[in-house]
């Protein structure tokens, strides 16, 4: 028994949602680094409206975690700032569509000030975004912006798929010196998942995971559309279609080799994600295994997206996001694709 | 019309930060060394041009009293300046290298040569009011830090008339003065944002008297008298010092030459509106202070004019020097840690692309 008890003891396995995990990952952030400080709009007193922030003001106090005013380009000029006097800001966006204000400062300040300076002024900045569809929320709460800030170069970007993952990968980009954009899938925010707090081995945080083996083909996600795929794999199990599940994770830099590991033994790729169709993410990753693959494909990469359309109110998200019975359809093609 | 330098009237600076004792001969001597040489390389930078050395210059004629009187007003082992692309004479005041800072206009890299970190002078900044906002978080960040026995470090921001069109600037000020963050907004309105007069440009007619609606102290000066501009920017930076918050200052004075070299003022100035409106030209003024005040001689001008030109040959031997980066450091300092796709593209670029 007490065997037992040690056992649990140093190996804690948490049963937390990921808005919880991402909560303790920004505590003992806060903890573990002097010089990290969280600010955005609501995330003292309220706790953000996720409740992602809830406690830190008052743990940290009100010069470690603090209300900015409602200005999103002001929030990320004074994270560049603050990185510049040697801080580690951990600002947050509020929702995705509010971080369209700040893309100039991302994208001509954020993402260029390492290259600029040549490499006298890192910005280790690490922007949380409430991220993508799925919660019936009005205009601008239901954007992927992932192809946009992937196309930046000096960003990097990552999306968890599950508690463990975000209270890791959390960590790990806090504690990077390049400027990483965190986007947080909002519609996974309230699932609960084991968190193992331990993680052998940083380097085990780099690249994508197989969420899920199969040999007849991958699907390819990040974010909310993984636990999405790993039910059509479940389903498609149930007709004898065994399908891999690939968490492509961080979406700059795309782990190539992971994709190629995967596609080149399954011979067969779905790529599957929110943002619109054209230009969107899985573009990149449809080239990227054509490029590692074309010999081994049996079929051209097929892709299940959102559509070219501004993203909808909540009453037709659901026709938007890719669902079920289109991702089944996309596996249905590859799998039924015959050399002309 | 009177010239514009002379619409200087607004003062809300409490008069505690006021500098007791004004600047010395020998201090006096120095200003007008620095004003002539930041002209003297001024001009030649324009003529490096015109002789193929360097692509593009952004002049600061007339302005050498704004740029100098401020440079000269910050602390160099604490405080950080937030330049735009016009400020060379900040640079040349500031000890920042005059080589490796003409580098960016050599098209050698984007934010110059020079150590940002160690000169304390952020990197060229080419978007117009894109630096604003970082003045004000890193000045935030000398108040986390807390203020040593000499008071805080602070940020000094450059902008231009234009620039304070732009909604980063609005935003800048507004988390400047919510945070209290030791920040100077040093406004140099010279009258033009590349074709538009600031009568087209500043709805109100002056970026310092909307201080007020932020709650925050500002000064506007004669930006063409370097001793009104030393003064005005030491009571500022006391001021933020001190932690009672950020200041504008907004030095009025005027662009006597082109935007850029590529620009043609003919196309929507005169060159009498250029007379008009340009006044006395502000080293000539200064000439004439230290003359009655029997500071200098005309024997001392001729010396120190005779020096800045040395020292502008001395530069143009350096930049001429100047050879390209090798081409693998467009890759090198995308991040601190390099990702594998960079990686490959950067070997690829070396197969098929060196040609050392
Ligand atoms: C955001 C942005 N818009 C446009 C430009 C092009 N541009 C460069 S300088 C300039 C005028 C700026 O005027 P002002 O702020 O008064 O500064 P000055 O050039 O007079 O020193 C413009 C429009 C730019 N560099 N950045
Ligand atoms: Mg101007």
């Amino acid at each position: 028994m007490s065997e037992i008890l040690e056992l649990v003891r140093q190996t804690p396995l948490l049963q937390l949602s990921m808005q919880q995990a991402i909560n303790r990952a920004l505590g003992e952030i806060l903890e573990d680094d002097d010089r990290a400080l969280i600010f955005g709009e609501d995330v003292g007193v309220l706790g953000g409206v996720f409740r992602v922030t809830d406690g830190l003001q008052q743990r940290f106090g009100a010069n470690r975690v603090f209300d900015t005013p409602l200005a999103e380009s002001g929030i990320l000029g004074t994270a560049i700032g603050l990185a510049m006097a040697g801080f580690h800001p951990i600002p947050e966006v509020q929702f995705d569509g509010f971080a369209y204000p700040a893309v100039n400062q991302i994208i001509t300040q954020l993402a260029r000030m390492n290259y600029r300076s040549r490499g006298r002024l890192p910005m280790p900045v690490t922007l949380r975004v409430p991220s993508f569809g799925g919660i019936r929320a009005p205009e601008h709460h239901g954007e992927s912006l992932e192809s946009l800030f992937a196309h930046v170069p000096g960003l990097k970007v990552v999306s968890p798929s599950n508690p463990q993952q975000a209270y890791h990968l959390l960590k790990k980009a806090a504690s990077m010196p390049d400027p990483v954009i965190f986007m947080e899938p909002k519609a996974r925010y309230w699932n609960k998942g084991e968190v193992d707090l331990a993680v052998e081995d940083t380097s085990s945080l780099e690249g994508s995971v197989i969420a899920r083996s199969g040999k007849h083909a991958t699907l390819i996600a990040w974010g909310a559309m993984v636990s999405r795929c790993l039910q059509v794999a479940e389903l498609a199990a149930e007709d004898g279609i065994e399908l891999e599940v690939l968490d492509l994770r961080w979406l700059k830099p795309i782990d190539e080799a992971g994709l190629a590991a995967s596609v080149s033994r399954t011979r067969r790729a779905i790529v599957v994600h929110e943002g619109p169709h054209t230009a969107g993410l899985g573009a990149e990753v449809a080239a990227l295994v054509s490029q590692s693959c074309f010999d081994s494909l049996r079929a051209p990469v097929e892709r299940v997206t959102g559509f070219d359309v501004p993203y909808p109110s909540g009453d037709l998200e659901d026709e938007y996001i890719p669902n079920i019975d289109r991702i089944l359809f996309g596996v249905q093609r590859v799998l039924e694709y015959r050399r002309g | 019309m009177a010239p514009r330098a002379l619409a200087a009237t607004l003062d809300t600076l409490p008069s505690s930060s006021a500098d007791a004792a004004g600047p010395g001969h020998d201090e006096l001597r120095d200003l007008y060394r620095m004003l002539s040489n930041v002209r003297q390389l001024d001009r030649d930078a324009v003529a490096w041009q015109r002789q193929g050395l360097i692509p593009g210059y952004a002049p600061m004629l007339g302005q050498e009293a704004a740029q100098v009187g401020a440079g000269a007003a910050v602390d160099r082992s604490r405080d950080f300046v937030f330049p735009t692309y016009r400020e060379m004479g900040v640079a040349y005041t500031f000890g920042v290298n005059m080589v490796e800072y003409m580098s960016t206009h050599k098209a050698i890299w984007h934010g110059g040569l020079y150590d940002s970190v160690a000169t304390r002078f952020a990197p060229f900044q080419a978007v117009v009011g894109g630096s604003v906002l970082h003045a004000v978080g890193w000045a935030h960040g000398q108040t986390l830090n807390g203020a040593s026995a000499g008071g805080l470090g602070v940020g000094l921001a450059f902008l231009g008339d234009g620039a304070s069109s732009q909604g980063d600037v609005h935003e800048a000020m507004n988390f400047a003065a919510i945070l209290k963050a030791p920040v100077i907004f040093f406004v140099q309105n010279n009258g033009w944002a590349i074709s538009v007069p600031t009568e087209q440009q500043v709805a109100g007619g002056s970026v310092a008297a909307r201080a007020a609606g932020y709650g925050m102290a500002a000064v506007r000066v004669d930006g063409n008298d370097v001793l009104a501009v030393l003064e005005a920017t030491r009571r500022a930076v006391a001021h933020a010092r001190a932690g009672l918050g950020p200041v504008v200052v907004e030095a009025m004075t005027y662009r006597r030459g082109p935007h850029s070299t590529s620009d043609d003022p003919g196309r929507y100035r005169t060159l009498d509106d250029e007379k008009i409106d340009g006044g006395e030209d502000p080293l000539s003024r200064f000439r004439a202070v230290l003359l009655a005040r029997g500071v200098a001689d005309e024997a001392f001008f001729a010396e120190a004019d005779a020096q800045a030109q040395h020292q502008a040959n001395d530069i143009r031997a350096g930049v001429v020097a100047l050879t390209s980066r090798p081409g693998s450091e467009m890759f090198d300092f995308v991040f601190q840690e390099s990702t594998p796709t960079l990686g490959a593209q950067a070997r690829q670029w070396r197969e098929e692309s060196e040609h050392v």
